[in-house]
């Protein structure tokens, strides 16, 4: 497609899962990398991912010396009882000089906030603002510079709530994993496993996944509940709840969504002329040769869209080899 | 866990017998949740990218020695050179891994815990015992090692197979992806020979992907900055 | 309220489900005749696209309940989207009535003013808690996936907190609409299919094991959660209110049963039993409140 020039283009929000992740991101071209803690404070709470804190500090230093943001998410709710561990988490991510905060639980907005009133703050897709009255209450409040709206709207609604958000700036997803639920709301996790996004940073988390044979098909499981059935030759999918296979009304289906990742890249220029200022890549927990072309295509494509050039939308279909892909709710016939 | 014993005879020689005693009843699977059902063996589509047959069976009948002496030489030196590799395993670093070449006839234990890293090689599973098991084509394995592959993609092509304690797989390639080993660094060579030694080694391994039919680099490679 | 009765209220959930436009109104008209419940809340807190039935009868059914001696509260909501969603929302706060928040948005849109808060906000711990009271809440019923250990640090001391106590507890909800994707037919050419599912569809796995239900927009467990083993511990924490999330059952009954049980008239493991000879849509669950996953059943252990 051809994109007429842009004056004022979205930055490429880029997922930096490891120390060596971000550095892989902010060389591949990304403007700004988001990561956080090793501990529960974060949505990606897996095993073997994320920053100590001599890493985050590290690593900040190491984007800001070329140029790349960093965006420290601490995106859990709050555990009773336990609300220091995040707060310090706040004042330990400002203390390593993050160019801003992206945060979910209300209290911790409010938390940081009054302790850094200078500090940038973005609201995390986990506090599901989806509306223009959800995002005013972040706004007004709490000064909230930025939200990232949820991937369950349309390129219309996103308009419609980009207009209406300003001065708060919204950040969307372009590509990889893609909750169908309103995020930030679901328990589907904890209901198999007991552990959710909400409470301990994890969904699907693989200490209850498990995989079995069974005359030569793959079966694979979330807390005893069979998800997916992967016949042989068939390709495979992480068993996240909300992408398996059910019987309902009568028949096997994937209910609630196909095992389909985002990939938006067809809607980049439509997205930038709506005004959103962010794009965001999925994929904190995806290797380092994964980040390295997914981000490198996608600077390539914000580069080119800036330049009046075309937008090189088969470069992306190779990363998503055996996976469909899908704009996914950007377009109303989803629903 | 009969199952192992169905599939298990459809490779090479060397896989066959790794397999069929694993398929006899010797399989032991150490860790906390003894009774969770795991995949017994065999991938359920062929995966891509095994050495020629011929190497395989001329690798059986050498003695497993000196490559359990390199392995280990190579392992400690992986591990000197990255002090923050064991940390980032966390509470997996106590965990048994079976890094399983499913095209040779031997598969590699190793135990990460600590600064007394341990590596066994074995001929086959049947009298081991082990917490995860992660198993690929030999330059599928060393693929993700360099960074080559990622993990997810080779699942999802089901050119990998992991089993046992998902968790502790998922901490191991996290902290392999972190820690960016290179064939010198595992090699230990020095740092004025690593950039030139690194290149001639990827070219390498790279044309032998290609000639073994291996998957395709996730990404890294494919395009150039 | 006729009598204030001590320790422990009762709240009637919303409906969830879309109950024929009879069935709904006859069901309030004997809660309010007959069911031992201090407050109960009205409207469609799932799909808009029900609204309009559910809007014909709610002040009739409203002032029937009040007269029957219940508090009546507006329940909102919970995923609001579009502008004309938005605007009912505060068309109902204009009118006076006292709301129950399901939305951050909502709580936007009261600004301060006094109201009650469901079960489909965020409020994980006591920092969010006081917010949300100093925001204008009065009660809040917490996520129903929170432990009992969370909800003592949360319920101490500010008489705020009910708790999610009998019934299918709502999981997550989604802008597509899964009760229309079973049955093939486009979300705004829906039929409403999800009539059908009284209690929701039953959602099994692959391999036959019950797993979930789904109402419409909305995922909901399959187990039926009853926190009738809990109750003296609930109280203990500090919890002053019990939420009834309505099935096509015997919701009086499932109300005596808890009253009888709040009241100290029949003991916790009585109460258990009372509950589990009720026809129910799926075994009965106290998992999360036990801190496990909240799919496991009264007796099972993780």
């Amino acid at each position: 497609m051809i994109a007429r020039p842009f004056s004022n283009l979205p930055e490429l929000v880029c997922p930096a899962g490891t120390p060596a992740g971000l550095r892989t991101a902010v060389d591949a071209g990304a403007h700004a990398v988001y990561c956080g803690f090793r501990d529960e404070t974060n949505a990606r709470n897996f095993p073997g991912l994320n920053f100590d804190r001599a890493e985050m500090r590290e690593g900040v230093a190491y984007a800001h010396e070329r140029g790349v943001k960093v965006l420290i998410a601490l995106n859990t709710f709050m555990r009773a009882g336990a609300t220091d561990t995040w707060k310090r988490g706040v004042d330990d991510a400002v203390a390593s000089r993050a160019d801003a905060l992206i945060l979910a639980d209300a209290a911790l907005v409010a938390y940081a906030r009054e302790a850094y009133p200078k500090q940038r703050l973005h609201l995390s897709v986990q506090a599901a603002a989806a509306t223009p009255e959800a995002i005013a209450f972040y706004r007004d409040r709490f000064g909230v510079a930025r939200v990232v709206l949820p991937r369950v709207l349309t390129v219309e609604e996103i308009a419609r709530l980009t207009a209406t958000a300003a001065p708060c700036e919204t950040e969307v997803f372009v590509f990889g994993g893609l909750c169908v639920m309103a995020e930030g709301r679901c328990m589907l996790s904890s209901y198999a496993t007991g552990k959710s996004p909400n409470m301990t940073g994890v969904c699907s988390p693989p200490s209850h996944v498990t995989y079995r044979e069974e005359n030569g098909a793959m079966i694979a499981s979330v807390g005893g509940f069979t998800v997916e059935r992967f016949e042989r030759g068939e390709p495979a999918g992480y068993p996240t709840l909300c992408k398996g296979r059910f019987q309902a009304g009568g028949g096997a289906l994937h209910l609630f969504e196909d095992p389909v990742s985002l990939n938006a890249i067809d809607l980049l220029p439509r997205l930038a002329d709506i005004g959103v200022a962010a794009f965001k890549i999925e994929g904190r927990q995806r290797g380092r040769a994964y980040v390295a072309a997914v981000v490198r295509a996608f600077r390539r494509a914000i580069d080119s869209m800036a330049a009046g050039g075309r937008v090189d939308v088969d470069e992306l279909r190779a990363l998503t080899e055996g996976q469909r892909e899908t704009v996914g709710a950007y377009k109303k016939a989803w629903r | 866990m009969g199952q192992a014993r169905h599939s298990a005879a459809r490779r090479s020689d060397a896989r066959s017998r790794k397999y069929r005693k694993l398929g006899s009843g010797g399989f032991d699977v150490v860790g906390d949740k003894p009774e969770t059902p795991r995949v017994t063996d065999m991938p359920a589509s062929p995966m891509r990218g095994y050495i020629p047959t011929i190497l395989a069976k001329a690798a059986s009948i050498l003695p497993l020695l000196p490559l359990e002496l390199a392995a280990r030489r190579l392992f400690a030196n992986a591990l000197k050179a990255r002090p923050a590799f064991a940390l980032r395993l966390g509470e997996h670093a106590g965990r048994t891994f079976a890094i399983d070449p499913v095209d040779c006839p031997f598969v590699f234990l190793i135990a990460p815990e600590g600064g007394r890293a341990k590596l066994r090689v074995v001929r086959d599973l049947s009298a081991s015992a082990y917490d995860a098991r992660i198993a690929a084509p030999l330059v599928v394995l060393l693929g993700m090692i360099d960074g080559t592959y990622d993990g997810d993609a080779l699942f999802f092509s089901r050119d990998l197979v992991i089993e046992g304690d998902t968790a502790a797989v998922l901490a191991l390639r996290n902290a392999i992806e972190n820690a960016e080993f290179d064939p010198s660094l595992v090699l230990g060579l020095p740092q004025n020979v690593s950039g030139p030694f690194n290149r001639a080694t990827d070219m390498a391994l790279g044309r032998l992907r290609r000639s073994l039919d291996a998957p395709e680099p996730s990404g890294r490679k494919a395009y150039s900055p | 309220m006729t009598e204030r009765r001590p320790g422990m209220n009762l709240t009637l959930g919303p409906v969830l489900f879309n109950w024929p436009v009879k069935q709904w109104v006859d069901f309030y008209a004997r809660v309010a005749d007959e069911a031992p419940v201090d407050r109960v809340c009205l409207g469609e807190v799932v799909c808009s696209k029900r609204q309009p039935f559910r809007d014909e009868v709610i002040l009739e059914t409203a002032d029937r309940l009040q007269r029957g001696g219940k508090e009546v509260v507006y329940s909102t909501l919970a995923l609001p989207t579009t502008k004309r969603e938005v605007r009912a929302i505060g068309e109902m706060i204009d009118a006076g009535f006292l709301i129950e928040a399901n939305d951050i948005a909502t709580v936007h849109l009261l600004n301060g003013r006094h109201h009650v808060v469901g079960p489909f906000l965020n409020i994980y711990n006591e920092a969010t808690l006081a917010l949300h009271l100093k925001l204008g809440a009065t009660r809040v019923c917490l996520p129903p996936e929170l432990p009992l250990a969370s909800i003592r640090l949360i319920a101490a001391g500010n008489e705020a907190v009910e708790v999610f106590a009998f019934g299918r507890a709502p999981l997550a909800l989604s802008a597509r609409c899964y009760h229309a994707r079973a049955h093939g037919v486009p979300k705004d050419a829906c039929q409403f299919v999800c009539e059908r599912d009284v209690d929701g569809m039953d959602v099994f796995t692959i391999d036959g094991k019950p797993f979930l239900s789904v109402n419409g927009v909305q995922a909901l467990g399959y187990v039926v959660t009853a926190a009738t083993r809990e109750l003296s511990a609930l109280r203990a924490a500090g919890v002053v209110s019990l939420r009834l999330s309505p099935q096509s059952c015997d919701m009086v009954k499932v109300a005596t049963i808890f009253r009888d049980l709040a009241d100290g008239h029949t003991t916790q493991e009585e109460a258990t039993e009372a509950l589990s000879v009720i026809a129910l849509p799926g075994p009965l669950s106290d998992g999360y409140l036990r801190g496990l996953p909240g799919a496991r059943l009264l007796d099972e252990v993780d």
